[in-house]
């Protein structure tokens, strides 16, 4: 108990001390982002989703980078034009690792960048005019495109571009799916709304618009929502469900296709992993179709097999047992990595600042191999993220939101946890500082770390970034 | 390039800006002044006049045509009217579309880029109704036009849309050197006219330089796409845009920091010339059945 108490304390100090470097404006209003989690509490006591302060290095992103980099980049078999001049989608290009399966140009269509490349004259007499030609040339380059969504970057709103117009036209003509999504950069405070955005856009554009006569319903139909196959996690999902006897009729939107996302008003469960990107289309599936969504985690054996569970209570005994049957045959595989890894990374401590819902999903996968979040934040949380994050932090736990790169160096140099976790602009800069570092955007390359494989290949990325010989050479240059 | 005399023409949409502006700088080139008209409306009617056209090929459609503003050059853009004046149009997109604001500032770094201002005594900047957003507002910035005329008549919105670009010119006059050089009064017949005018430029800080009587030859010469300069130079309104190049001419560094006045302050105005009455108030809102 006083280990928590001195925790507490160092970590109230620490707060006071990044935000005494700040002026005095911008102390007032980074202090509410930043708080120590109080055991009992129904949040973690900061303010999230507010404009970032002007001067500070932030994390986070745009509404462009919440649409088509995460929620509509992953649909594989549409084109997804990134509309306006060529810098957004090129220096996005191939960042986020969602993976697809498929021949690429034929049902695959995720790795290419393709864009309306705005010049001037487009901005001057308007770009909807280049959007049809492009549109036209996808038909004629990409003939097995199944769709195409119009990614908007910032001009297309300051210019008052008519998308909507182009979509309707376009799509009648060409008789494919076209989705104007208006996810200009400006709007809002980070990637959230582009996020929200999006899953507004595939309710308009996709949902409703669906056709499912003839579609074949079984009683064990559920989809994968919020789940983006960084790494190839989707499939490491799917194949517990499937062993469990579930049928995956959809997956959103890592591996995804079109058709899948119109087939999804025909399942019995949806099931939720990211909440924060995808929580705005289950609920609207829930209201107009009825069907119950249920989030569920599965990063690490604990988590897993009680989302297993969960899952299951929604189904028949049937589906019941063949769970139970699952977490036994996995049992196996569990005990071997935990023992093989447990005792090299037993009490390290962790510090993770990541987006949508690993600062908490992931709790629970180190803790299974003996580790401790000491620090976790968001980039783009909102205040239900933080009410979620309580069933996974301990007492004392620092909270950060929107951490600013000075505060996070500043609280890792004091805490020195054994591994960050964070982004690859943050990587270095820790590595630098002596302190081991995986990226949880994208795995550091790596993965799947979703369900019982992905387990394994967490556990051997953390060993492998913890306890690497190269930290025994590091020396500081005033230490002969 | 330092004697290069820079101004621009702004007012209310249809008060004469384009026409007053024209005969103003074809009385100037009749002094011998070498002049470059720049059109920045994307209706593109600001130097029908000096040539005789219905509209010329602006800088944005030209550039539109061949790929990019790059692959213009001067000569494709830059036509020569009534008495060597050289006329650009920057053009922009049909309305509802695009953005003219962009269109203004990319037409005017074209011109500068490719040295239209060269060799000339005068650049004249004839802007569209009212300054709407930052592209509109190029002309006015720094190293553009140094003073400002305001073409405007003693109608309310008129007198209204004076003052709101006097709040423009302000805005760039601490940073840049613009300046308000004057109003221009084209007159409508209404009531005071003159004296609302007159009142109006001393509470902006700045004079009525010029009252420019109504006269139907203008419109003569308007269905002849000539400026009453060319089309009858012996008319007495020849005489009143002779006067006021005159008085242009002469008001070189003369522009003042505008002042411009509240709403609230516009209306006293025009109660004080008995335009409007103190009793007025208690109709305002009220149909003509109700009152």
């Amino acid at each position: 108990m006083s280990a928590v108490l001195d925790d507490k304390t160092r970590n109230q100090a620490l707060i006071q001390e990044v935000l005494d470097a700040y002026p005095e404006k911008a102390a007032k209003k980074r202090a509410k982002h930043l708080n120590v989690y109080e055991e009992g509490k129904p949040d973690c006591g900061v303010k999230s989703n507010i404009k970032s302060l002007p001067g500070v290095m932030t994390i986070r992103g745009c509404a462009y980078a919440g649409s088509k980099g995460v929620v509509w980049g992953p649909i594989k078999d549409m084109v997804h034009i990134s509309h306006g001049p060529v810098g957004c989608g090129q220096y996005s290009w191939g960042t986020r690792r969602n993976y697809a399966s498929g021949t690429v140009g034929v049902d695959n269509f995720t790795v290419l960048q393709v864009t309306s490349d705005f010049q001037e004259k487009d901005i001057v007499f308007g770009g909807d005019k280049k959007l049809e030609k492009l549109i036209d040339e996808i038909g004629t380059i990409f003939p097995l495109a199944r769709g195409i969504s119009i990614q908007s970057e910032c001009p297309i709103g300051l210019i008052g571009d008519d998308i909507e117009a182009v979509a309707k036209k376009k799509g009648k003509e060409v008789g494919k799916t076209i989705v104007p999504v208006r996810c200009e950069g400006f709007r809002g405070v980070s990637q959230s709304l582009g996020h929200h955005i999006a899953n507004d856009m595939v309710r308009d554009w996709v949902l409703d618009k669906a056709d499912n006569k003839g579609f074949e319903s079984t009683p064990y139909d559920v989809t994968i929502i919020g789940d983006y196959n960084i790494g190839g996690d989707a499939w490491s999902s799917r194949i517990l469900l499937e062993e469990m006897g579930l049928r995956v009729i959809a997956q959103w939107s890592g591996d995804g296709t079109l058709a899948e996302m119109e087939k999804t008003p025909k399942a019995k469960l949806n099931l939720l992993h990211c909440y924060r990107s995808m929580n705005y289309i289950s609920r609207h599936m829930e209201e107009k179709y009825g069907i119950p969504w249920v989030e569920y985690n599965f990063f690490g054996p604990s988590k897993i097999a009680a989302s297993l569970r969960e899952i299951a209570s929604h189904f028949d005994d049937k589906i019941k047992e063949n769970t139970e049957k699952v977490i036994a045959k996995y049992q196996a595989m569990v005990d071997g990595i935990i023992a093989k890894y447990k005792p090299r990374l037993d009490g390290k401590k962790v510090m993770l600042y990541v987006g949508g819902l690993r600062p908490r999903h992931v709790v629970g996968a180190y803790e299974d191999l003996g580790m401790e979040v000491v620090g976790a934040g968001y980039e783009f949380a909102h205040g239900d993220d933080y009410q979620r994050t309580t069933h996974y932090v301990k007492d004392g736990t620092l909270i950060y939101d929107d951490v600013t790169g000075f505060e996070f160096e500043k609280f890792a140099e004091k805490i020195r946890p054994d591994l960050v976790g964070s982004g690859v602009k943050e990587k270095y800069i820790f590595q630098k500082m002596g302190i081991p570092f995986r990226q949880m955007h994208s795995w550091d390359y790596s993965g799947p770390y979703h369900g019982y494989d992905g387990f394994a290949i967490f556990a051997r990325d953390m060993d492998m970034a913890i306890n690497s010989p190269v930290w025994n050479m590091t020396k500081a240059p005033w230490k002969k | 390039m330092s004697d290069l005399r820079q101004i621009a023409f702004y007012g209310k949409g249809g008060i004469g800006k384009s026409t007053t502006s024209q005969n103003t700088l074809a009385a100037l080139a009749e002094m011998g002044q070498k002049i470059l008209i720049v059109g920045c409306d994307p209706k593109a009617d600001s130097t029908r006049l000096i040539l005789h056209a219905k509209a010329q090929d602006t800088v944005l459609s030209l550039a539109a045509d061949a790929g990019s503003v790059e692959d213009l050059e001067l000569e494709d853009v830059l036509k020569v009217g009534y008495r060597d004046i050289r006329c650009v149009e920057s053009g922009g997109p049909e309305p509802g579309v695009g953005c003219a604001g962009r269109g203004v500032i990319t037409a005017i770094n074209f011109l500068e880029e490719n040295g239209a201002y060269d060799g000339v005594d005068y650049v004249s900047y004839d802007v569209l109704g009212d300054v709407v957003c930052g592209g509109f507002a190029m002309p006015i910035r720094e190293n553009k036009a140094q003073e400002i005329y305001i073409v405007m008549s003693g109608e309310m919105m008129a007198m209204y849309a004076a003052n709101n670009i006097s709040k423009g010119i302000l805005k760039y006059a601490n940073a840049g050197g613009v300046r308000l050089g004057g109003l221009i009064c084209n007159e409508r017949k209404t009531d005071k006219e003159y004296e609302l005018a007159d009142a109006l430029a001393k509470k902006l800080g700045t004079s009525l330089i010029h009252f420019v009587p109504r006269d139907n030859v203008v419109q003569h010469a308007e269905l002849r796409r000539m400026t009453v300069l060319e089309y009858d130079p012996e008319s007495k309104q020849a005489g009143e845009y002779r006067a006021l190049a005159q008085k242009v001419h002469a008001n070189k560094g003369n522009g003042v920091i505008p002042t411009p006045i509240s709403m609230d302050e516009l209306e006293d105005l025009l109660l004080e010339f008995g335009i409007m009455s103190k009793e007025d108030e208690s109709i305002v809102g009220k149909s003509k059945s109700a009152a």
